[in-house]
Order: structure tokens, then sequence, then C-alpha cells
């Protein structure tokens, strides 16, 4: 608190936002109509991407230069500390409720349909059993659950992997070795799109050869929701990650102020814990 | 002085008033028929009695702060702001009035969930928009019908006058014996409806693909009604449901003719699995049934 | 309660902003934000309430009048949705905009710009869910509840929902996680936590809840759009999914979330009474703890909305008892109120009116709530008119009502000039007669078995659903008075006195001219 100038930075008037929202109404309407099978949508949902993407360039390229600049106190990167911690609580809510949906099927809801065909000989379902994986009780073809010693246990190795390299960049970082930061941020960004390539073809391998998809009862239900919003965040994260690889090799941060650095890390920690989760209940249990 | 005997006034009209309303059934739960139904009206009111004192006493202060604390009357503000021993008071007294309010209601829920050892059981399957029942145990096993709104649409266009029962009328009634113990048996075939009969006591959702169940023992026999209670799409508010009660002698007999006449039916419903794969042969074959009774 | 030095930063500031329009585009400002978020949140009100008008008419009388089923069902789904969504909270977070950086004496929010990106998401999700009623198959009709199956039926209009809720969503963690981190980060020195006023702890609070209990709505919302389109099984049996669990998730969101529309206004009300008791809040402390016990009860209560849905005993009798308790901290608000008022100084301007009529009104919403928390009672009423009257006494009577008495509380310092306090007094005692009149005979209606969501019922409601309609236009009417009043405030010529409360004892009366400056507390005050 002690070196605080009393002047906290306020951003001057910014079109970004604006910027955004447009990019999200196109994006809303455009993802309703998609889904409706009306042509206009595939339209409208690419001008809303694109221009989400200049925004985010735009945005976050001027929050960089404003940091590199000196604009950013103390009390504003302290902000930013907090900012952070609570957008991964609530990034922790997201997939508790789809973990919630996995622990309630599992332990309710199948059960339940399994048991139904004991009141009084009453069931929908005829002779269905439960257990688990499952498809549920209506007519699915049948399929290979994924297993979790293959590719899942290496893609557990490689994300802990990346862990580890991303705290050696930060060590780095905090040591002023400019050079050693960057190749432990580029060792990170590669391990993270080797996370995601592996994930991809064990997607492709699950349509494929296990009669594994999305619509495969609550099983596939279950392992391609947590899997693919997991993945898409490992995208977000090796995205950032690379942002920030850049960063480093254009000689922003220094050794005493460098959230940006940390805001990502701890992301990627925090994909890294839910791939953890994951491991264990949708692979191994 | 003046201000105490209008505030107690004013308490009494406001309890009298009250209390009033709370006898005729328009103010209040439909008469009970069902022991489960006289619990939950008795339960009410206790509730309604204690919601009533706690708010009089707290609004007796606050009222009367309000009357003799203002600064038109020239009262001068205190500056306390603190009593621990007034907050330890005002939260445990609560606490102890709402383990009174659920004695009683633990009781009630315990009763109201054991559905065992009934002496009929009836499956009610909803669909939009009517009822499906099916007699699966007990006299009358094997008695099946479907039951429609049967108000005549020109009603619900306001072209005709409404008649008594408008929107609480239903081509087929299920019928039931007064006195015993009936397990209804509720699932879905499309979408959640709610199987809801007040003077019965019994309100349950009808789930697709799920069973879940209740009971009710009607008290007299009588003709009771109730409607769907789950938002199920356009005519959510057209499903009725009609129970009548008969004597046992009658229930009997309304029983034996039933399962004659569904015998002789050409389209056979006594199946008891409920076909969910065919939706659209239901409802025609529903119809069909209507049209013949 | 604090007294300050350091330099009473005002006028001779120069604001380079942009002028017209993108001023408001773009500004950066918490305070031009804040009106932004008030008067969209006044504009959604008066759409809710058109759609309220439309439900009341319908109901008049028995028979079908104006709106076919189908029209009604989506009038009574967008009526809660846009009320919810669009009016109640973000007429909170307009407060929260405007007070907060103000109550703790910050220069402005944490994230500025960020903050502009909150509110202006609110239009595309506002567009999206008015554009929805023009579209082929019409707007959403499921309840603003939406529970699949029924959801998954729809079209067109329940995708637009359903996006424009995930947009809604984004823009409330945006908003809440700004509103945290000013509040933990960027108040003035000395401002220790226990010292803040009680509005920016119940907003911090409200905050979290938020940050809990959205992403659980953005992730059911997820999965209701998959189910519905890619062909997941979360809530089909037929692939071991349960329609239930997407109420027990919807509701795990659902219930914080009305927490969320109160605790802020229990904030609102805790600063009128001391202004107007003249007397310090009587229990500081523990107003700050039931606050946040209610906050943290809220998270396990969720299934008392489906006591009906066939639960097994242990869990009713859980969220029976679970919810139950709740009680026993708003009680300890609501003595502590009373407590605060007792051998005060009263005067009773209509801020001061409005609490005292939140507080009545209030209980009795509360107390209709307990009665639905006994899950034998609840069987009974749950689904009807009942529910009904409880939540918009809590809601309208509420929320809404809190939401005047801060309106009129602020709006001297906001605009600079004073309200007509007879017309003030006007719109409270009209609302309060109105808003009985309406929902009051919905508790009978309720009793006597009138299910809700339906557009038609049997003749014995016929005489209460006549009265309630007639207090609803009532009310309705009455609401345009208001705007009245707001505009002739804004309009009027005389300048408000500098601290027209004197018991005011708020950072923003005590540390601030009125109006406050554009930009105020660039330097922090010091709070002792
Ligand atoms: C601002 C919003 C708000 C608030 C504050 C509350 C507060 C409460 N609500 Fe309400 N509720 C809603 C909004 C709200 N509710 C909505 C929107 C719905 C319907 C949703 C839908 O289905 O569409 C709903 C529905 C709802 C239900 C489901 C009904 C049903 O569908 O069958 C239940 C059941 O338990 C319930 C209970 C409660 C309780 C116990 C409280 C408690 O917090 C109340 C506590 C307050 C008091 C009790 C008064 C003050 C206390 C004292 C003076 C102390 C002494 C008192 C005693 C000892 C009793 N609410
Ligand atoms: C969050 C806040 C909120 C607020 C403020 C309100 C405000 C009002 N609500 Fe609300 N209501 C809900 C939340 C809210 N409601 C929710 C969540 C539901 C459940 C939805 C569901 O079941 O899915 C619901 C459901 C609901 C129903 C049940 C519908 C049904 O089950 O079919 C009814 C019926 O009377 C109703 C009436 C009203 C009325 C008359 C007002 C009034 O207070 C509104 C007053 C305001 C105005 C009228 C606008 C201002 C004035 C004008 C526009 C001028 C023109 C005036 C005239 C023409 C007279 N509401
Ligand atoms: Cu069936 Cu509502
Ligand atoms: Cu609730």
């Amino acid at each position: 608190m002690s070196q605080q100038t009393g002047h906290y930075y306020v951003p001057a008037p910014s079109t970004y936002p604006i910027i955004g929202s447009t990019a999200l109404l196109f994006m809303g309407f455009g993802a309703a109509l998609t889904m409706n099978k009306m042509e206009l949508g595939y339209g409208l949902l690419a001008i809303g991407f694109a221009i989400l993407i200049y925004m985010c360039f735009r945005w976050f390229g001027t929050v960089a230069a404003e940091s590199e600049s000196g604009k950013y106190g103390l009390d504003v990167d302290k902000s930013f500390r907090w900012g952070m911690t609570w957008f991964i609580f609530s990034e922790v809510m997201f997939f508790a409720a789809f973990f919630g949906a996995l622990f309630y099927m599992r332990v309710l809801s199948i059960p339940w349909l399994a048991e139904e065909s004991q009141v009084l000989g009453q069931s929908f379902w005829g002779a269905y059993e439960g257990g688990w994986p499952t498809t549920g009780p209506g007519e699915h073809a049948a399929f290979t659950p994924m297993g979790a010693w293959g590719l899942p246990a290496i893609n557990t190795l490689i994300l802990l992997t990346s862990g580890v390299t991303v705290t050696y960049a930060h060590w780095a970082l905090k040591e002023g070795r400019r050079d050693a930061l960057k190749k432990w941020m580029l060792a990170t960004v590669f391990l993270g799109a080797l996370f995601l390539g592996l994930q991809g073809y064990e997607y492709v391998h699950a349509y494929n050869d296990l009669n594994l998809r999305l619509d495969t009862g609550a099983y596939g239900s279950t392992f391609f929701m947590l899997t693919g919003f997991h993945g898409f965040h490992v995208t977000l994260g090796t995205i950032m990650l690379l942002v920030i690889y850049f960063r480093c090799a254009a000689g922003h941060f220094t050794p005493e102020r460098h959230f940006g650095f940390e805001g990502v890390a701890w992301y990627w920690h925090f994909v890294d814990v839910v791939w953890l989760g994951l491991f264990i209940f949708v692979y191994l249990m | 002085m003046r201000n105490k005997s209008v505030a107690t006034l004013a308490g009494v009209t406001a309890l009298a008033l009250y209390s009033s309303m709370a006898v005729g059934s328009k103010y209040n739960f439909q008469e009970p028929q069902s022991v489960i139904a006289q619990d939950i009206y008795d339960q009410h009111m206790m509730l309604l009695w204690i919601c009533l004192a706690i708010f009089i006493a707290v609004f007796g202060v606050m009222f009367y702060s309000i009357l003799k604390h203002r600064k038109s009357v020239g009262h001068k503000a205190a500056n306390f702001h603190h009593s621990t021993t007034a907050e330890v008071i005002w939260t445990i007294i609560p606490c102890l009035i709402l383990i009174v309010m659920a004695w009683p209601a633990t009781k009630t829920v315990i009763a109201m969930k054991d559905t065992s050892s009934p002496d009929m059981t009836i499956k009610a399957t909803g669909y939009q928009w009517m009822w499906g029942y099916d007699y699966l145990q007990g006299e009358g096993e094997g008695i099946s019908f479907y039951s429609k709104l049967s108000t005549p649409r020109a009603q619900l266009e306001n072209k005709e006058p409404k008649g008594e029962h408008y929107l609480l009328e239903v081509d087929n009634h299920v019928v039931v014996p007064v006195g015993k113990k009936v397990r209804m048996i509720l699932t879905a075939n499309d979408v959640i409806h709610a199987w809801w009969v007040p003077a019965l006591g019994v309100k349950q959702d009808a789930i697709p693909g799920f069973i879940r169940d209740s009971w009710f023992t009607a008290d007299t026999p009588g003709i009771y009604r109730g409607q769907c209670a789950e938002l199920c799409g356009k005519d959510h508010g057209y499903m009725p449901i009609v129970v009548e009660v008969l004597d046992e002698e009658a229930y009997s007999e309304w029983a034996a003719e039933k399962l004659a006449s569904m015998k002789k039916d050409s389209v056979n419903l006594a199946s008891v699995a409920t076909d969910v794969a065919s939706d659209a042969e239901a409802v025609e074959a529903a119809e069909k049934d209507s049209d013949n009774n | 309660m604090a007294a300050v030095h350091g330099d009473v930063h005002g006028h001779g500031h120069d604001d380079h902003h942009p002028t017209g329009i993108m001023r408001w585009v773009t500004t950066t400002n918490h305070k031009d934000i804040g009106t932004m978020y008030l008067w969209f949140s006044l504009a959604m009100f008066f759409t809710g309430g058109f759609l309220a008008m439309g439900i009341r008419a319908e109901l008049f009388q028995p028979g079908i009048q104006i709106l076919e089923p189908e029209l009604f069902n989506s009038f009574t789904t967008l009526h809660g949705l846009i009320m919810v969504f669009g009016a109640i909270m973000p007429a909170f977070v307009g407060f929260a905009n405007w007070q907060i950086p103000m109550m703790v004496g910050a220069p402005d929010m944490a994230f500025a710009r960020m903050n502009n990106w909150s509110f202006w998401l609110l239009i595309p999700a506002a567009l999206l869910l008015i554009s929805s009623f023009f579209v082929p198959g019409g707007a959403a009709a499921g309840g603003w509840t939406f529970y699949p199956p029924l959801s998954t039926q729809g079209g067109l209009g329940v995708d637009m929902m359903l996006f424009a809720v995930h947009i809604l969503g984004a823009s409330s963690i945006m908003g809440s996680i700004n509103i945290i981190t000013t509040v933990l980060n960027m108040r003035a020195p000395g401002m220790t936590l226990m010292k803040m006023p009680l509005f920016v702890w119940t907003w911090l609070i409200t905050a979290y809840l938020l940050v809990l209990a959205m992403p659980v709505l953005a992730g059911v919302v997820t999965m209701l759009i998959t189910d519905r389109h890619f062909g997941t099984s979360f809530f089909n049996a037929a692939g071991g999914g349960d329609p239930v669990l997407f109420q027990h998730i919807f509701w795990f969101f659902g219930h914080p979330e009305v927490y969320i529309m109160i605790l802020p206004a229990f904030g609102i009300v805790s600063e009128i009474i001391p202004t107007f008791s003249r007397k310090p809040l009587f229990g500081y402390s523990s107003m700050v703890y039931a606050t946040a016990s209610i906050a943290i009860l809220s998270c396990i209560v969720w299934a008392h909305h489906m006591f009906t849905s066939g639960m097994p005993t242990v869990g009713q009798l859980f969220f029976m008892y679970a919810t139950m308790l709740i009680a026993v901290p708003t009680g300890v608000k609501v003595f502590n109120w009373t407590a605060t008022m007792w051998k005060g100084e009263m005067t009773f301007e209509t801020p001061m009116l409005f609490a005292i009529g939140f507080i009545f009104l209030f209980v009795i919403g509360g107390f209709s709530g307990v009665i639905c928390a006994i899950v034998p009672i609840d069987i009974q009423v749950q689904d009807t008119y009942y529910v009904i009257a409880h939540f918009h006494y809590v809601l309208v009577s509420g929320a809404l009502f809190a939401l005047f008495g801060g309106a009129y509380y602020w709006l001297p310092k906001w605009t600079g000039h004073m309200y007509d306090e007879t017309l003030g007094k006007w719109h409270f005692w009209l609302s309060m007669i109105f808003f009985n009149m309406a929902f009051f005979v919905q508790h009978f209606l309720g009793l006597a078995g009138m299910p809700r969501r339906i557009p038609d019922y049997a003749l014995q409601f016929a005489d209460f659903n006549m009265i309630s309609s007639l207090g609803a236009f009532g009310f309705g009417l009455t609401q345009l008075l208001f705007v009245y009043i707001v505009i002739k405030c804004i309009r009027s010529k005389e300048p408000a006195p500098e601290k027209p409360w004197d018991g005011a004892k708020t950072l923003e009366w005590t540390h601030l001219p009125t109006p406050a400056p554009y930009h105020s507390f660039e330097t922090p005050p010091v709070v002792k």
C-alpha cells in the first residue's frame, strides 16, 4: 500500500465494448438461426466471430500497451489479481454444473431408471439394467467406452508437465533470465498444442472406431461435453500462452511486474486441475 | 394512551377479518376429504395464526415507534445501536417457532410418502393434453381409459354461456371406492405434467420416462376436481382431473360394467404397457375410445 | 460514522470525454454507466409490465379474451424473464455503479472499460428476447424456468431466449467481478470492511452469489441447447438423463438468484431507515452476518421449488428445514430495522415511506415463503397463484419498492435537483393500495386451487381475478407517475440542497457536493 500514488488509472472512453456487443449481437442471432437450420445464420455467426476476434486483438493490444507504458499502478495490479481470481472461480462453477450432471446421472437417475421395472412391473424401459458406462435405457447403438490408460494417461502427463514448464518460465522471468523464459514458454505452448492434437485424435478414434458419439446417451453426453469444454479452455489457454510468449519475446514484463504472465499461468493451472477431475471421474471411474 | 387503543382496535379488526376469511372455503383450501388433506389444512391454519401473531407483534412495535418516535411530535433521537441480549433473544425465539412448525410437518411428510400396501393401484399418464388411466391392481384391475376436457369449445370462446363446471369437467371420471387406500402411479408420455386433486391432498409431477407415486384415501363419496399443475404447453389449462368417489357397492358395479364394456371394445387398450413410441397412435386410439363411451 | 480529511475533490476538473451519443456508447465513467443501467431497467420494467398487463387483461374474465393460450404462455414466460433479468437485476447494478465508488471513496469502478461492456451486452440480449416474439413459432412459452422436455419442444424463439440468457449471464458475471474487485481493492484508506455502508456489504455478498450462480445457469442452458440440437441426453430419460436434473441445476442457480434480487434491496433499506430515523443502524455487524448467512443458506435450499417432483423423503425434509432456517437471519434484519426506528426522530419523506412499505409487505411475502417451505402445504400450493402472490410480495413490494425508495433517496445526489415530494407521496400510496389489491387476493386464488400459467380458469375464481386485474392496471398506471416525477426532477431548474437528508452519514453525502461531480474521489478521502 505504501507506494500507492493514490491515482488509480481509469481508462479513457473506448469503443471496444460496443464493438464486442455488436459481435455478440451477430453471434446470438447467428447461433439461434444456425441451430434452426436457417441459412442466414451462418453468415451472421461468421461476421460476429470476425468482429469478436478483431475486438480481442485491439482490446488486449491496448491493455498490453497501457501496461508497458507504466499506466498501471500497484493497485491496478491488485485489481487484476482479484478479477482473475473471481473469473476463475466462475469457471469452476461452470464446470461444477457439468460434473454435477455427471454425478447425478451416475448416482441417481440411472439407478432409478434401472429400478423402475420393480415398481409393479411398470416401466417404460423393459429390463434395463443400468450401470456405467451406459447409453441409457432407450435405443442406442452399442459403443466402447474410452479407456483411461492410453491417450488420456499420456495427456495427463502432458498437462502436468506443462504446469511444471510454465512454472519454470515464471522462475526464469523473476530471475531475469529472458532466454530461459522464452524457451519454457514455447515448451508450454507446445505441450498445450500437443494435448489438443491428441485430444482431437481421441475424438476421431471415438467416432470412427468406438462408435462413441455426442448422442451416445448419458455416457456420450457427459464424456464429450466435459472433455469438450475442457478442450475449449485448453485452446483458449494455449492461445493466451502464445500471446504471452510473443509479449515476452517483445521484451514485455519485468521481474517485479508481470501480472499478464501470472494471470495466464493461473488459468493454465486451473485448466490442469479440471483435467485431473476429468481424468478421475470421466476416464477412470 | 389513545394511540394504544387505536392500535389494539386495528389489530383486533385485522384479526377478525383475517379469521373470517379463513373460514369460507373461497378464501382457503378446499374442504379436505382425506386424512392428509385434513393435516395440510390444519397445519396451514396453524401457520397462519403463528405468522399473524408474529406480524402483529413486530408491526405493533414498529407502528408504535412510528407514531411516537417521530420528529413532528418532538421526539429526540436516542443513540443506542447495539444490544447483544436483544439480538440473541430474537435469534433464538424464531428458531423455537420454526421447530414448532416443522414438527407436525415432518410427521405428515413421512405419512404422505408411505405408499406401501395399497388396496388398489392406478397409473395415470400425462399426455399433451389429457390423462390416461390404467387400473393396475385391486378391484377393477385391467380397466383403462383416457380422460379429456369435456367443456365445449364454444364456451371457451365465449359463444355459449359457461356451465357450472367450466374447465373442470371431463369425459371419463377416475372412479375409486371410498375408504380404500389408492396408490397413484404417475408418469408422462411427452412433457412433465402434474396430477393434482386439492380435496384429496395429492399433487405429484408426472415425469416422462420415470415413475413416481403418491396415495390417498377418500373419506366421503363425491366428485372432486383438480387440474394439471405443471406447465405442459398450449393446453396446460385444459387438462383437468375429476375423481369420483363411490361407496364400495357402487364402485364394484361400475368396475364390472367398465370391464365388460372394455372387453366388447374393438380397440383394446387394456394392455398396460404404455406405448412411448407411438404417441400419435395413442392419441388416435384415445379419440376413438372417448367416442365409444 | 467516519471522519475524513483531504480535499473534497470537485468541479474544476476537465472531463475530456466525447459528447453526444458517443459519450454514452464509449463511456468508462461509473456514473454514466449507472445512469444507462437505470434507464435500461426502467424501459425493461415497462416492457415486462406491458406483458403483465396483457396477462391481467386476459385473466380479467373467464374465457379466452385477447391472447391465445400459446401467446399467453409466451407473455408469462417473457414477463418473468424480462422482469428478473432486464428490470430488477440491472436496476440494482445501476445503483451499484452509481453508489459503490462514492460510498467507499473510490475514483471509479476497478475495471472501467469492462464495466461499459457489461452494460452494452444487455442490449443484444434484450433485442434477442423481444424480437423472439416476432419469429416463426413465436417466443419461448415454457415459463421463465424453461423446464425440459417442454422447452426442448419450441423453435427458434426458445433458442433466442437461451442465447439471450447466456449473454445476460456474461454481463452479470463481469459486472459482479467488477463490483467485488472495487469493494475489496479500492476502498479509501481507513474504510475497513466493517466500516463500509451496508449497501456496499450487501452488494459484495450479492456479487459473490452472482459469480457462484450465473455460471451454473450458463451450464444448464448449454446442456439444454445441446439436448435440443446436438443429441445429448442430459434431460432425456431414454439416454439415462432426467428432466428433474434440469430442475436441480436450474434452481441451484435460481434460488440464489432470488436473493440476488433481495439482498441489495436490504442494503438500500438499511441506508434509508437510519437516515430518516436520525439514529445509527442498530446491530450493524449482525446485519452483515445475517446477510452472509442468508447467502450461504441460499445455496442449500434450491429443491424447495421441487417438492412435487417426487424427491425421496429425506431430501424433502432436508430442503424443508434448510429453507425454514432462512427465516432466522431475515428476521434478524427485520428486527434490527425496527430497533433502528425505535426511539428515533423519524420523518416520513418518500424514501422512508417506501422503506417502511418494503418491510411491511416483504414480511408478508416472507411469511408466505415459509408457508411454501412446509412440504405438506407446498404440495397444495405449488404451481398455484399462492406462489405467484408470494413472490410478487417479495419482488414487487420487496425489490421494486426498495428500488423506488433508493431512487428517491439518491435522486438529489444524482441530478442535483429535488423530486416533487407531494407527487412522490402519491406514488407511494397509490402503489401501496393498488399493489395489495392486485396481489393480496392471489393468495386466496391459490389456496382455493387456481393453478398458475393458465390463460383461463374455472368460474369460482372469477371475482378475485377481476379485482386482481383492476389492481394491476391501477398499479401499472401509477408507475407512469414515477416516470413523470423522475423527468420533472431532472428537468427542474431549482438546485437541491447540498444535503437534503440531515441524517445521512455516508461518504457521498458528507464528502461530495450535490450533484456529485463527474469524477469523484480521484484523490481518496481518508476515513478515520
Ligand atoms: C426476492 C425474491 C424472493 C425472496 C426474498 C424469497 C424468499 C423466500 N422464499 Fe421464495 N420465491 C421467489 C422469490 C423469493 N423468495 C420466487 C421468484 C419464487 C417462484 C419461482 C417460480 O416458480 O417461478 C419463489 C418460490 C418459493 C418457493 C417454492 C414455491 C413453489 O413453487 O411451490 C418456496 C418454498 O419453500 C419459497 C420459500 C421462500 C422462503 C422461505 C423465503 C424466505 O427467505 C423468507 C424469509 C422472510 C421471513 C420469514 C419474514 C421475516 C422474518 C421474521 C419476521 C422472523 C420471524 C419469522 C418466523 C419465525 C417465521 N419461495
Ligand atoms: C421480478 C420482478 C417482477 C415484477 C416487477 C413483476 C411485476 C408484475 N407481475 Fe409478475 N412475474 C414475475 C416477476 C415479476 N413480476 C415472474 C418471475 C413470474 C413467473 C413467470 C412464469 O411463470 O414463468 C411472474 C408472473 C406473473 C403472473 C402469473 C402469470 C401466469 O402464471 O400465467 C402475473 C399475473 O397476474 C403477474 C403479474 C404482474 C403484475 C401485474 C406486475 C406489475 O407489478 C407490473 C407493473 C408495471 C407496469 C404495468 C408497467 C408500467 C406501466 C405501463 C406500461 C403503462 C401502461 C399501463 C396500463 C395499460 C395499465 N406476474
Ligand atoms: Cu398437463 Cu399441464
Ligand atoms: Cu427458492
